[in-house]
């Protein structure tokens, strides 16, 4: 058969769900990425008319803008308390994701999102980590890596005074209330798709009433680290992913 | 027939909820508030709705945030310090103009403090307690029965303006006993919540975003018009308040919450002993009645405040007055005992009466 030349076949293209904005990320950052494979999933499934994102503060923020989703924002470390309260106002019915940053979830956040975890919500948690407080200016995290220069540890994190990067995926899966976590990146196409199905399997446990649900994302965050948008690329294969490794930690069919 | 029922106000606050259509509770123990976290623990499976105990008075403020924002409503209750841990949440209500009922029931303070009550929460909570100089209405019950209405009516004024509405009690009303009558309050009707998270399957496919910022949503000057508009608004519709044998009275007690209770007492005492002695009562703590005692320096040129704690609500009264009358102050060192336990008797109250004419 003669081919066509001049038909053009759209192979890919901006999700649905993602409106069509000016790109508010810095150049190099993942979050784009990330909220585009969300709107993906999120089409792909069919789930958006049931569907209610809570974002926190910082560049996570900016991703309100982006869904077309019913959406809110909220304070600093405590999207999981809001998430259980819009869960729960229409007892137990829609399907809830709330993202959150490493400051966000890891240092102020961290107690909410135990007890969220801990009372057996069924909600979905997007976990962002980009080893640094990227809109701030590129302050220490829990996730910074060890020798990672920051502006609050400028000769790099030193363990002695600044302590350790927090494995949030493994640590938070060894509470009961966990259906699954998992660790991905999309700094590959074949992380990318890893990515993908990663998202697909954390809603569907929701979806399933089986438990919490959370994917940590590897981010890249080149304007904070003051590396350009490669340079972050291969820290992120270099640093971020054998500090941190990608994977399933756990992924349970039943928990009671 | 109308139920008739002996309880507390603690549980008053309860019952009120329940009838005002509240299915969603979100609290976190502390006294001397207990009784009502339990009662809806207790009550709302009972009759398909949700009790969660949270992990901390800044998770409960939240997941009220939460649940106001998906359109239900929805409250908390908590004591002073765990009060303290919800300013955070509720200034961010306030910025994203989300319906609620807060009730916070007063102990000794500041710190820690007692675990008994007090009067010492006020300048907290009418003028803000958290950043960003927000209003919320204050309601301030002084007996059981109105524990019981004044709940329902925080829900009707909070849907009416999406504003936080706080109903201030404290350890004596909390735990006193008085008969109420069990019934549903009628208010005029409210506009549907059409802004309410639902998923937009539940909405004819229309996408709301709910924000506790100005950055995105808004240019900053029009949310400050916004916020600032409907805070007037409220000041010029919402005031409350009682006046008791105040028409004659050339003395005036000013108290709200537990101690206008006694002080109304000790107006009975001292008029009986021909004192020409009346009270006012704000019942909105805030909007404040600053006209309303400004119209009683007509005839009236002393003013007492009676508080249970340190000086804090003399601040409004003195602005009120605008230096037409004398105002004094009798707080928690006037209590009978010098332990957490301690209150100010009416006696009290008419000796000082006695000690200012």
């Amino acid at each position: 058969m003669k081919k066509n030349k001049k038909e053009k076949i759209k192979v890919y293209g901006r999700p649905r769900l993602k409106k069509d904005l000016p790109l508010m990320y810095c150049p190099g950052c993942h979050y784009g990425i990330i909220t585009s494979l969300l709107a993906e999933v999120i089409e792909e499934m069919d789930i958006e008319g049931d569907t209610i994102g809570v974002s926190s503060v910082g560049c996570t923020f900016i991703n309100t803008q982006y869904f077309d989703l019913d959406f809110i924002d909220s304070a600093h470390g405590r999207s999981p308390a809001v998430a259980t309260g819009i869960k729960h106002a229409h007892f137990g019915k829609p399907i809830v994701f709330n993202i959150q940053g490493d400051g966000d979830l890891a240092a102020i956040g961290m107690g909410c999102i135990i007890n969220a975890i801990n009372r057996f919500e069924k909600i979905t948690t997007i976990f962002l980590n980009n080893a640094n407080y990227g809109t701030t200016g590129g302050q220490l995290a829990p996730t910074t890596l060890l020798g990672q220069k920051t502006t609050t540890t400028p000769d790099g994190r030193d363990p002695k005074t600044a302590g350790f990067p927090i494995h949030i995926a493994e640590f938070l899966s060894n509470l009961k209330g966990v259906a699954y976590s998992a660790r991905c990146a999309v700094n590959t196409p074949a992380n990318y798709n890893r990515a993908k199905k990663a998202l697909k399997v954390a809603f569907q446990k929701q979806i399933d009433g089986v438990g919490y649900s959370i994917v940590e994302f590897l981010s890249a965050c080149p304007g904070s680290w003051r590396l350009t948008a490669s340079e972050a690329m291969k820290r992120i294969a270099e640093e971020m992913i054998p500090e941190y490794p990608l994977g399933e930690f756990k992924n349970v069919e039943r928990i009671i | 027939m109308i139920k008739r029922i002996l309880t507390t106000g603690n549980e008053a606050i309860g019952h009120g909820a329940i009838y005002a259509g509240c299915r969603h509770f979100f609290g976190y123990p502390i006294t001397p508030q207990n009784q009502c976290t339990e009662f809806f623990a207790g009550e709302l499976p009972k009759i398909g709705g949700v009790f969660v105990q949270s992990e901390s008075e800044t998770a409960s403020i939240n997941m009220v945030y939460g649940a106001a924002a998906a359109g239900v409503r929805a409250m908390t209750s908590t004591a002073s310090v765990g009060f303290s841990l919800m300013q955070e949440g509720i200034s961010h209500i306030a910025m994203a103009e989300l319906p609620c009922v807060v009730v916070n029931v007063q102990r000794g303070g500041p710190g820690m403090g007692t675990t008994q009550t007090a009067q010492m929460d006020y300048l907290q909570v009418t003028k803000g307690g958290g950043h960003g100089g927000y209003r919320n209405i204050v309601l301030a019950p002084a007996s059981v029965k109105e524990c019981f209405e004044f709940i329902q009516l925080a829900f009707y004024l909070a849907d009416k303006y999406r504003n936080l509405v706080l109903v201030l009690s404290d350890g004596i009303i909390a735990e006193m006993a008085e008969s109420i009558e069990l019934r549903t309050l009628e208010f005029d009707s409210l506009p549907e919540k059409d802004w309410a998270l639902k998923g937009k399957a539940h909405k004819g496919g229309r996408r709301d975003f709910i924000s506790c910022s100005n950055l995105l949503t808004r240019p900053t000057r029009d949310g400050l018009k916004v916020l600032g508009d409907k805070f007037h608004e409220i000041e010029a519709n919402e005031v409350r308040y009682e006046n008791y044998m105040t028409e004659d009275a050339n003395f005036i007690l000013v108290a709200y919450g537990s101690s206008a209770r006694i002080s109304k007492e000790a107006v009975d005492i001292a008029r009986s002993e021909g004192f020409k002695v009346g009270l006012i009562r704000p019942i909105t703590l805030w909007p404040f009645p600053y006209k309303p005692i400004k119209d009683l320096t007509s005839h009236a040129n002393k003013f007492l405040v009676v508080e249970d704690g340190l000086e804090q609500m003399i601040e409004d009264v003195r602005c009120a007055v605008e230096g037409r009358g004398e105002v004094y102050f009798l707080g928690g060192t006037a209590r009978h005992l010098p332990g957490p336990g301690g209150m100010i008797f009416p006696d009290r109250v008419i000796e000082e009466v006695k000690k200012l004419t």
